[in-house]
C-alpha cells in the first residue's frame, strides 16, 4: 500500500519518510484512494503544463517587448535620417547628424578577425584534447579552457590595454608592417599608426575571449563521435589528420557550426573589452591599425552623456541594428544547419 | 531565539537607517565634482546629521533627473543656456572650479617644461600638425629637444564636460576649429583615439609614446603626468594650478550671463589659466518642499564658506568670496516656495 501511494505521487516522494505512516493511516480510511490521487495528479499535470508554457511564452513576450521598445526609441532617428541610417558614415553630435556605418563596420570587422583567429585555434584545442592528449592531462587542460570563459570581460579589456597593447605596438605591429604590410592588396590593412590600439587589437582580444566558447563546444561534440567509427578508420590505416578531417568533422558538423555561432554571438555583442582597445574613433579607415568603433562600444561610451534626443535615438537605432545583425547571423546558421541536415539525409 | 533577536535588531537598524535617509538631500549629475561633493557631505553630515546622496551619473543624466524632479539638485559641468533655464524653471549656480590640462607622453620632457599656444593645440587636434618636431612646435620650445615622433591625439570617447571646456577653448582660439568641429560635450573629432573617462584618456596617453591628451587637473596631478604650459589671452605662458584657475574665475564677469552661465575658458588676466571651468548646480525655482530646498542651500553655503581646505586637498578650487556673495544674493531672490516666499530666510 505504502509503495503504491508513493509510486503514484513521484513528485512528493522525497521528504515523505517521516510522516509516511500517518499518510498510510489516512489512506487506509479512504475507500477509494486511487481515483482521488489520479485527480490530484491530473491537476498537477495541468498546472505543470501551464507553468512551463508560461515560462516559455514569457521569452517570446520579452523578445517582442525588446523589439517594440527598440523600434519606439529608434523611431525619431530612423524618421530623421531615413533608410540610409545604417549606411551613413556621419556621426556628429554638434550638428546632430548621425549614421550607423562606422559602428556596423567596426562590429563586423572585429568579429570577423576574432573568428579568423579563434576558429583554427579552438579546433586545435578540441582535437588535441579529444584525440591526442594523454588522459592525465585531459581534465586539467579542459577545465583551464572552461575557466577562460568565466573571466569577466572587463578583465580582458584591462589586460588588453595595459599588457597586450604596449607589447603589440612594440613588437607585433612593426613586424606585421614589414611582412604582411608589403603584400599587394591586403598590405594597406597592416599599415598605420603603431600604437597597439585599433580594430586589429580589438579583434585579437575578442578572439581570446571566444576561443573558450568554441573550443569547449567543439570538444564536447568531438567526444560523442562513436569510438567504433574512429577505430575503423585507424584500422584502415588512416592518420590522425585523416580521421579528424574525414570522420570526426563530418560527423560533428552541426555541433561545430553551433559552437562557432555561439562564439560569433559573443564577439558581436562584446562591449567592455572592445571599448578598452578599439580606440573609440568615429572613422572608417582602410588600415586595421587605425582606431574605430563598434556598436557596443559606441553605446557604452555615449549613452550616459548623450545630450540631444536625436543622439539618444540614434544610439537606440544602433542597438536595433545590432539586434538585427545578431538575428540574421542566428537565422543564417539555422538555415545552414537545415541544408546540411537535408543533404546528409539524401546521401544515406 | 538568538536568530529572532538578531532579526529584530536588524529590522530596527534598517528602519533607523530609513528615517535617517529621509532627511538626506539627493543630487545627481556630473562625475567631475563627485569626489569633492562626497567629501564635503561626509564632513557636513558629521556636523549637522544631514547627509547627501549624490549619484555621479554624468552631466546629461543630472539635467534629465532634475527636470524630472527625482532629485533635489542636479549637477552639470556645462552651464545651461538662459532660455533653457527659463523654460524648465531652473536656477543655476557654480559650486566648484577646476581646470583642464593638456598632457603628453614625451621622453626627456619635464612637467610644465613644454609650451604651446591655443592655435598650435588646435592644429594638433585638427591633424594638421603630425610630428613633435614640427617647426610650429619647435619655435615655441627652443630649449626642449623634441623627438622626430608621430603625435597621437587622445580625447574623450564619451560625452563630457571636460570635452566641452576643451573644445570651447579651441573654438575661441581657432576659427578653423570653430567652423569645422565646434564645441560640445561630444564632437566629431577629426583625429585621434578616444578613451572613456578621464582615467581612460590618462591611461592612453601614458601608454602611447608621442601621445597628447587633455584631462582634469586632479587626474594629471594624481598620475604625475607631463602637463604643458599654455599661452593665455594676455599673451603670458601659465602653468596649471589652483592660483591660475582662481585667477580665471576672478576675472570672469559672472553677472553678465544669467544663471552664472559664464564659461571660464580664455579669460583675460595675466595669470589666468585658459581652460578653466566651473561645475554647476541646478535647482527648481519653485521649491514645493521648502525645508528640503533650504537644506540643499545650507549645505552649499556651508561648503562655500568652510570647504575650501577640503577642496584644496582634492585639487579643486573653491569659489572666490566675491562670487559666493553673488550666489547668496541670487538664492535669496530666485528660490521661492509654493506660496512665493523665499526659501532662504
Amino acid at each position: 500500500m505504502s509503495s503504491h501511494s508513493t509510486a503514484l505521487e513521484p513528485g512528493a516522494a522525497p521528504g515523505r519518510g517521516s510522516n509516511g505512516r500517518a499518510a498510510d493511516a489516512l489512506a487506509a480510511k479512504q475507500p477509494d484512494p486511487p481515483r482521488d490521487s489520479t485527480r490530484t495528479q491530473r491537476f498537477q499535470d495541468a498546472l505543470f503544463h501551464q507553468v512551463t508554457r508560461f515560462f516559455a511564452f514569457s521569452v517570446l513576450a520579452i523578445l517582442a517587448a525588446i523589439i517594440a521598445s527598440l523600434l519606439y526609441g529608434a523611431w525619431p532617428a530612423l524618421h530623421e535620417f531615413g533608410a540610409g541610417f545604417p549606411f551613413s558614415a556621419e556621426w556628429n553630435p554638434v550638428t546632430d547628424k548621425f549614421g550607423g556605418l562606422i559602428s556596423v563596420y567596426g562590429t563586423l570587422s572585429t568579429s570577423l578577425i576574432a573568428l579568423i583567429v579563434a576558429v583554427p585555434v579552438s579546433f586545435g584545442i578540441a582535437i588535441f584534447l579529444t584525440e591526442l592528449c594523454p588522459p592525465a592531462l585531459r581534465a586539467p587542460l579542459g577545465i583551464a579552457v572552461e575557466l577562460l570563459a568565466a573571466v569577466p570581460s572587463i578583465i580582458y579589456g584591462m589586460w588588453g590595454l595595459f599588457v597586450f597593447a604596449p607589447l603589440f605596438a612594440d613588437y607585433v605591429q612593426p613586424a606585421l608592417s614589414v611582412t604582411l604590410g608589403k603584400l599587394p592588396i591586403i598590405g594597406a590593412l597592416f599599415q598605420g599608426p603603431e600604437n597597439g590600439i585599433g580594430i586589429l587589437s580589438a579583434g585579437l582580444i575578442l578572439s581570446v575571449m571566444v576561443v573558450p566558447f568554441i573550443a569547449s563546444v567543439t570538444r564536447d561534440v568531438f567526444e560523442v563521435v562513436p569510438g567504433i567509427l574512429k577505430e575503423s578508420a585507424y584500422g584502415l590505416g588512416a592518420t590522425t589528420w585523416e580521421v579528424v578531417w574525414n570522420v570526426v568533422l563530418p560527423y560533428t558538423r552541426v555541433g561545430v557550426i553551433g559552437g562557432v555561432m555561439l562564439g560569433l554571438g559573443r564577439a558581436l555583442g562584446e562591449t567592455m573589452a572592445v571599448t578598452f582597445v578599439i580606440g573609440n574613433a568615429h572613422r572608417i579607415s582602410p588600415s586595421l591599425y587605425e582606431a574605430g568603433n563598434s556598436i557596443a562600444s559606441t553605446l557604452a561610451n555615449e549613452f550616459a552623456e548623450a545630450a540631444s534626443d536625436l543622439h539618444v535615438s540614434s544610439l537606440i537605432a544602433l542597438g536595433l541594428i545590432l539586434f538585427f545583425v545578431t538575428f540574421v547571423v542566428l537565422a543564417l546558421s539555422k538555415i545552414l544547419l537545415m541544408r546540411l541536415g537535408r543533404s546528409e539525409g539524401e546521401k544515406t | 531565539m538568538q536568530g529572532f533577536i538578531r532579526t529584530c535588531s536588524l529590522v530596527v537598524a534598517l528602519s533607523g537607517a530609513a528615517v535617517a535617509h529621509a532627511a538626506d538631500i539627493t543630487g545627481a549629475g556630473a562625475t567631475f565634482p563627485y569626489p569633492i561633493y562626497s567629501k564635503w557631505a561626509e564632513v557636513y553630515k558629521a556636523k549637522t546629521g544631514v547627509g547627501l546622496n549624490y549619484q555621479s551619473i554624468g552631466s546629461g543624466g543630472g539635467i534629465k533627473q532634475i527636470k524630472a524632479k527625482t532629485v533635489d539638485f542636479g549637477a552639470s559641468d556645462m552651464p545651461l543656456k538662459a532660455e533653457d533655464l527659463e523654460k524648465d524653471g531652473l536656477v543655476q549656480f557654480p559650486a566648484v572650479i577646476g581646470g583642464v590640462v593638456p598632457v603628453v607622453n614625451l621622453e626627456g620632457v619635464a612637467p610644465g617644461q613644454m609650451k604651446l599656444t591655443g592655435g598650435v593645440l588646435a592644429d594638433i587636434y585638427m591633424g594638421k600638425i603630425k610630428k613633435w618636431n614640427d617647426p610650429a612646435i619647435v619655435a615655441l620650445n627652443t630649449s626642449v629637444k623634441l623627438p622626430d615622433e608621430n603625435i597621437t591625439v587622445v580625447r574623450r570617447a564619451d560625452g563630457s564636460g571636460t570635452t566641452f571646456l576643451f573644445t570651447n577653448y579651441l573654438s575661441k582660439v581657432s576659427v578653423e576649429w570653430k567652423d569645422k568641429v565646434g564645441a560640445g560635450t561630444a564632437v566629431q573629432w577629426p583625429e585621434g583615439v578616444g578613451g572613456k573617462g578621464n582615467e581612460g584618456v590618462a591611461s592612453y596617453v601614458q601608454r602611447i609614446k608621442g601621445g597628447i591628451g587633455y584631462v582634469e587637473y586632479a587626474y594629471a596631478k594624481k598620475n604625475k603626468m607631463i602637463h604643458l604650459a599654455l599661452k593665455n589671452k594676455a599673451g603670458e605662458y601659465v602653468q596649471p594650478d589652483d592660483v591660475t584657475f582662481q585667477a580665471a574665475a576672478a576675472y570672469a564677469e559672472w553677472n553678465k550671463v544669467p544663471g552664472f552661465g559664464e564659461i571660464l575658458t580664455d579669460q583675460p588676466g595675466k595669470t589666468s589659466w585658459p581652460i578653466t571651468g566651473a561645475s554647476f548646480v541646478l535647482m527648481h525655482k519653485v521649491q514645493h518642499d521648502a525645508a528640503k530646498g533650504a537644506d540643499v542651500l545650507k549645505f552649499f553655503d556651508w561648503a562655500f564658506k568652510n570647504g575650501q581646505k577640503i577642496a584644496e586637498d582634492l585639487d579643486y578650487v573653491a569659489l572666490p568670496p566675491a562670487l559666493v556673495k553673488q550666489i547668496d544674493a541670487a538664492w535669496r531672490t530666485s528660490l521661492k516656495d509654493a506660496s512665493g516666499q523665499p526659501v532662504l530666510k
